[in-house]
């Protein structure tokens, strides 16, 4: 980006570079107005980034509500939003309601568990990026980490009281529903992937195409309703497996097919030395796979797995559309309390940013390590 | 495929010294063996392993089946799609073919609902497509500031769920002013909360009979763009095409509106009562579900334009400059169909995407095909049949969508020796 030309003056007249040639007068010139066509533009989105950062500071800030008073029975009272409305944001609702956005209905007293579970994901989450950790360890580190925060949500053990699941929601819910349906997608994923491989075995090859392609060619929602309504009618008459776990399982199995075929696109992009190699060493196939093939071809696709993840973070939130409580839901239901009905932009922009923060770190990261392994593939 | 690699067929494959033919590259039929009982043997062992697999699969398919089949026992609840030709009686709110609730049937309101995602899924692909393409070129513009801007949309909107920005517009468009006092950015243009109204041209002869003349003149155009090519490649000299598509395409059709009277007359939408009569309408669900969707899409299809475009090496965009074509020509005869190589295939999934977002309809409101079915599914306890028929249009749709990115995608595609 920075001005390369050099100036070739003898050394005796050296002075000041130029001030067109380089420093900050000559970028402007050479970025923002370059021609007639360039310095409208510029000037025109100017005006609009101007009016739009103006026009939020003046409605997020400057006339927003940050509190409003409570009667002598404790009920709030939304008259000061009621006033400002149109002109400032109302960010009463979210100090109003941000417990109940975060963890939902989780027992008022005991959310300091979510919260931990929360922080546990964060992480679970770091210490998987960091490549010191990529390693067979890493799967125990997780299985440990699950278990705690499902002995944490669930309580009932070690003085702690139990929580009914059906009470669970906002961001662990979230956090639960994508990062179990990653975790335990994963092994049917790699399953999937090397049966659509087997050209030995066409049937289970079959097999494996339908599954993957009848999933990737329907909507999530249509999963879930499966999930929601027929579950309950494959299961043996009386037996009703809970809401949570069926989303779970239609979450599950629809993220299966999507990694699948990321995995197998890191198959096919391992180089057939590698498998003619193993098959010359006289490996089985289980060995083959298992010590030469899979961890070379899960390594290329960690950013597009990272992607995936995103991916079904987000997906997460539709759930709504089948009653759980997750994040999105949350919000939502607090909308629905009379008092803040009508603030929803309020509570839109938080939940976005939450959202936010977790896929643009995440993205941010799988981008980094793409470079990387780029770059050691190009050296 | 390599010379000298195994597959090698018995005629005449001359050896270098070119006299005799190697005996070892006639080929010989590979020995037939039959499946030996031996655990050793990798086919035997497919077999078993498949056998093994598809039963344990078939056998849980089956214990799901006669589970199902004594739960639909239980709730009496009937199977088979006999449902369809019920009386709906489901109210709906926009329809593109005439429905009413107390005359037709269940089958026809699904009908509605595939057609109400059709509307959707067309509309949003063709308008991210243009947004996403003008936001993907103004990331790669050398304007800093636009640059930029783009990049910032980009990455904001990804990251966001796409349930989340749909509740959001929604929001937006329910908070439009009512009626009486809606907003009226141009003539005959409405915004309120009851939707969004635009002027209808009202139908008449004349305007038929110049749109059958416009696909005729294009039609010409292209015979005579064909004409040109052939000339240009006999001769060198390409007659110019565009004032024959001028003529053709727009002169003419006007021409043949102008002979017949020129009718022209806008229907304008006008407030009666509590809401506007006449004009064309978008419903508020309408509104925020197209533009949520195509907000979203248009972020994915921008990356997919841009890296399309920076994969064209500099140097053809060089080459061409040396040939001394103009910029614009280099990018439409050099630059454009090398990146669309790249473009087509991930833009065909992310049409797909778009086409199943559309499913998203349901949380807002909006009567597609999901949201009719489940509708359905609730009143007559149909789940099976329900799902079947959400997996059936979705399937259809997407096939449909990949069959045509394909037919294209390989009319464009290199063509190798």
């Amino acid at each position: 980006m920075s001005a390369s030309t050099t100036v070739s003056t003898p050394a005796s007249t050296r002075e000041h570079p130029p001030l067109l040639v380089a420093g900050p007068v000559a970028w402007l010139r050479r970025n923002l107005f370059n021609s007639w066509w360039s310095t409208a533009v510029t000037l025109a989105l100017l005006y609009i980034v101007a009016k739009a950062l103006l026009g939020f500071i003046d409605w997020g800030i400057l006339h927003a509500v940050w509190t409003v008073p409570a009667d002598t029975k404790g009920q709030l009272d939304p008259q000061l939003c009621r006033d400002a409305k149109g002109g400032g944001a109302c960010w009463a609702v979210i100090g109003d309601k941000w417990r109940f956005i975060l963890f939902g209905r989780y027992t008022y007293v005991e959310q300091w568990r979510p919260a931990i579970c929360v922080a546990l994901f964060i992480g679970l989450f770091v210490v998987s990026a960091m490549r010191r950790f990529w390693r067979k360890e890493l799967a125990y580190i997780w299985i440990i980490t699950l278990i705690v925060i499902g002995v944490l949500m669930w309580g009932g053990i070690l003085g702690l009281p139990f929580v009914p699941q059906d009470t669970w929601g906002g961001l662990p819910m979230t956090l639960i529903l994508a990062t179990f349906g990653l975790a335990l997608a994963f092994p049917l994923a790699v399953c999937v992937a090397l049966g659509r491989r087997a050209t030995t075995m066409p049937a289970v090859r079959w097999l494996c195409i339908v599954y993957v392609e009848l999933i990737r060619g329907v909507p999530l929602i249509s999963v879930l309703f499966m999930a929601s309504v027929m579950f309950p009618l494959f299961m043996p008459v009386g037996l009703n497996p809970d809401k949570l776990l069926r989303a779970q399982l239609g979450i599950i199995l629809f993220g299966a097919a999507y990694l699948a075929e990321v995995i197998r696109g890191g198959l096919q992009a391992l180089p057939k030395g590698q498998y003619e190699a193993a098959d010359a060493l006289g490996l089985t196939y289980w060995q083959k796979t298992g010590q030469i093939i899979l961890p070379q071809a899960l390594r290329l696709v960690i950013p597009p797995m990272v992607n995936t993840f995103i991916g079904s973070f987000k997906d997460t939130s539709l759930v709504l559309i089948i009653g759980i409580f997750d994040l999105m839901t949350t919000g939502k239901v607090a909308l629905a309390e009379p008092i803040w009905q009508g603030y929803s932009t309020e509570v839109y922009i938080v939940l976005a940013l939450i959202y936010f923060v977790f896929c643009y770190s995440m993205s941010r990261y799988s981008r980094g390590l793409e470079v990387e392994f780029s770059r050691s593939v190009r050296r | 495929m390599q010379p000298g690699s195994g597959r090698l067929t018995k005629d005449t494959r001359p050896t270098m010294s070119g006299a005799t033919t190697d005996p070892r590259l006639t080929s010989r039929p590979a020995p037939q063996r039959r499946i030996g009982f031996s655990w050793s043997d990798p086919r035997l062992r497919a077999l078993i392993w498949q056998v093994a697999i598809i039963g344990g699969i078939a056998a849980i398919i089956w214990y799901l089946v006669a589970n199902t089949m004594r739960n639909l026992e239980v709730r009496r609840i009937a199977t088979g799609f006999g449902f369809l030709d019920n009386l709906a009686g489901i109210p709906i709110g926009e329809h593109m073919i005439d429905y009413d609730p107390a005359v037709h049937s269940y089958g026809r309101a699904i009908w509605v609902g595939v057609l109400n995602t059709l509307k959707v899924s067309v509309v949003g692909i063709i308008l991210s497509t243009l947004l996403g393409t003008l936001i993907g070129i103004a990331r790669l513009s050398k304007n800093w500031l636009l640059a930029r801007l783009a990049a910032i949309y980009v990455e904001t909107i990804r990251d966001i769920p796409v349930l989340l920005q749909l509740f959001f517009w929604y929001a937006i468009v329910q908070s439009l002013p009512a009626p009486r006092q809606a907003l009226r950015p141009i003539e005959g243009v409405i915004l309120s909360n009851r939707g969004i109204k635009l002027p209808l041209l009202e139908w008449q002869p004349a305007h038929s009979w110049a749109l059958a003349a416009f696909v005729l003149g294009w039609i010409g155009t292209a015979s005579w763009a064909r004409m040109a090519r052939r000339r240009q490649e006999a001769s060198g000299i390409r007659p110019p095409v565009w004032p024959a598509g001028l003529a053709l395409m727009i002169a003419f059709p006007l021409a043949v509106w102008a002979s017949l009277g020129a009718p022209f007359a806008l229907e304008m939408p006008v407030l009666r009562g509590f809401n506007f009569q006449g004009g064309l309408t978008l419903s508020p669900e309408y509104g925020a579900l197209t533009i949520g969707l195509v907000i979203y899409t248009a972020a994915y299809i921008a990356e997919i334009v841009r890296s399309g475009i920076l994969a064209v090496p500099t140097g053809q965009w060089e080459a061409a400059g040396a040939l001394g074509l103009h910029p614009w020509s280099a990018m439409r005869l050099i630059v454009l169909p090398q990146a669309l190589r790249v473009i087509i295939p991930p833009m065909t999934s992310t049409y797909l995407s778009l086409a199943k977002n559309s499913s998203l309809a349901v949380a807002i409101g909006y009567q597609d095909v999901v949201s009719i079915v489940s509708t359905i599914l609730n009143q007559t306890g149909q789940a099976v049949e329900g799902i079947a028929v959400i997996m059936l249009v979705y399937l259809t749709i997407s096939l449909s969508i990949s069959l045509f990115m394909n037919w294209y995608n390989a009319r464009i595609a290199l063509v190798e020796r």
